[in-house]
């Protein structure tokens, strides 16, 4: 009883109890969300945009707007800006993004040093879970319902892109168009996810959780639910040890999703198991009869 | 159906400035097989993205009936990625629509009945990376059969394939030729050129259009390859192939 008391205590708080719901929710759509953002190798996108962003954080706490508002702002302002710098062939396009972003974190610096800022520069950088608003907690909800319903839609056609492009662009689909859904999704994600874990943190919530499942994975659908579960029981232990050790919630949340990933990878399947099944099998005795050639009448 | 089934007419297409195909014309009845013959590098998965409407030609034009099922090279797919043969058959289902949606258990039927007759009924939830050479290139093919296009475009379909799958794949070749169906099929082996109804020779241009019996002579097959082509006996003819993807 004593274990369950020690572990339900960071609960028994109301604020604790919103910061792992807010986390849950947000890592339950990040955590799958995570499994295209690798596949599609889009993690270094995704840490520019969440960094890039925090100019639009600290505007929106000048501002005294949610920072919501100023998330998705910043989050277009450095879309457009980063697609501006990768796109200078002189410079090429990791070289651009990383002055892009270094410039913005230092605006966002900047801007959150001034004297009026009524929020602390830390706030922004690594989140603040333990202060989650209700508009962040509807912010999270929604998140989950609308991102939740596209990437169901979405499955399809990310998987047949992810497989074979040239293949899916004969079937009909549209590869840019798909991309982009999954970019204007994970700008989302990262607007909403950045109130808790902030604009350095963030990134934790997509990728950590993937890199922990995808070796374990038999479908993309088992490693997005997979994603899913390590992102909420990584923010339970993360709130746990915050509650415990009296540590900043965000940052341990961030760390226990790492650990999560460094599990997981380490207790990858062996390659002799896992290809187990890799064996060619012969083919049954009435189809394996040689001598044919494609096309002959 | 009347007319044909595929064909093009004074075709060109490029990469940018770059032109990698010129002057190529040809048609291919429902029921027809045509071999495009040509070295790597020599323009015959371009005119596969042509035809499927990925690239725009420079000149000239194509017509094709309804949308074509497409087999890519297995080297093109992405071994990495968790899907068994069965999901990869049911990516074929999406040319018909309803791509936000599960499958349904018709087109799941479809996969099912497809890789049952690419003899990898056994092999449905196998991952596909897990398969054989052979065995990839069959789930490719359930994949194109599910997708019940009047016009197949295989892209090296035999490339690294071993002997069974070869014979299983030509016989599915013949059914679907019975089935009225057109079929165009990349290829850089000459000798395997021969049993189809049509030969379609390509070098960055079209050196020859026609039956078998009157394209693969030396003089064609000599202006399609060039130096890498090795006459054995005055008849039979290989090729030397320096691998790579080509336009």
């Amino acid at each position: 009883m004593e274990v369950v008391d020690f572990l339900l205590d960071p609960l028994r708080s109301g604020i604790d109890r919103r910061a792992l719901l807010e986390l849950a929710l947000v890592g339950s759509l990040c955590g799958a969300l995570g499994f295209w953002v690798l596949t599609e190798r889009l993690a270094y996108g995704a840490e520019s945009l969440a960094h890039g962003l925090l100019p639009g954080l600290v505007l929106a706490a000048l501002a005294g707007v949610p920072l919501l508002l100023g998330a998705v702002g910043g989050a277009l302002a450095a879309a457009v800006l980063i697609a501006l710098a990768a796109s200078d062939p002189r410079t090429g396009p990791d070289a651009g993004t990383a002055v892009a972003v270094t410039g913005l974190v230092g605006l966002g610096a900047l801007l959150a040093l001034a004297p009026d800022s009524p929020q602390r520069l830390e706030e922004l950088l690594f989140g603040d879970p333990l202060g989650v608003s209700d508009g962040d907690l509807a912010a999270g909800v929604a998140l989950v319902v609308v991102g939740g319903a596209l990437l169901a839609a979405l499955h399809r056609p990310l998987a047949a892109m992810a497989f074979d492009p040239a293949g899916a662009a004969a079937a009909g689909l549209r590869p840019a168009l798909v991309r982009l859904a999954l970019l204007v999704l994970l700008a989302a994600a990262v607007a909403v996810a950045v109130q808790g874990l902030g604009a350095l943190l963030v990134l934790a919530v997509l990728i950590a959780p993937p890199v922990a499942v995808r070796a374990h994975a038999r479908t993309p659908a088992q490693a997005m639910m997979g994603g899913a579960a390590v992102a909420v029981l990584a923010a339970l232990v993360g709130m746990e040890v915050s509650f415990h050790a009296h540590s900043a919630a965000g940052a341990s949340v961030a760390l226990a999703l790492c650990a999560a990933a460094g599990l997981g990878a380490a207790l990858r399947p062996s390659r002799r198991g896992a290809r187990r099944g890799a064996r060619p099998r012969s083919l049954p005795p009435a189809q394996a009869s040689p001598g044919r050639r494609p096309g002959a009448a | 159906m009347s007319g044909p089934a595929v064909s093009a007419e004074g075709l060109a297409a490029a990469y940018g400035d770059v032109r990698v195909l010129e002057q190529v014309s040809f048609s291919a009845e429902p029921g027809q097989s045509v071999c495009v013959l040509g070295p790597n590098g020599g323009g015959k998965t371009t005119l596969f993205r042509v035809l499927l409407g990925e690239l725009e030609p420079l000149a000239g034009g194509v017509e094709v009936s309804g949308r074509p099922a497409y087999m890519a090279q297995t080297e093109r797919t992405r071994l990495d990625f968790p899907v068994t043969a069965l999901d990869v058959a049911v990516m074929g289902a999406l040319a018909r629509g309803r791509w936000w949606l599960p499958p349904s258990r018709e087109e799941r039927a479809a996969a099912r009945a497809a890789l049952e007759r690419v003899g990898l009924g056994t092999e449905a939830d196998v991952r596909f990376g897990e398969l054989s050479g052979g065995q990839r290139q069959r789930a490719l093919l359930a994949r194109a059969l599910v997708q019940d296009a009047p016009v197949l475009l295989l892209d090296e379909p035999l490339s690294g394939v071993d002997p069974a799958s070869a014979a299983l794949i030509g016989g599915v070749f013949d059914e679907l030729r019975a089935e009225g169906r057109a079929l165009l099929v990349a290829s850089h082996d000459v000798e395997s050129a021969r049993s189809f109804d049509l030969v379609l020779c390509v070098n960055r241009r079209q050196v020859a259009f026609g039956p078998p019996a009157a394209t693969l002579h030396r003089a064609t097959l000599e202006a399609t390859y060039g130096h890498e082509l090795i006459v054995l006996d005055g008849q039979s003819a290989v090729t030397v192939q320096h691998h790579g993807h080509g336009h």
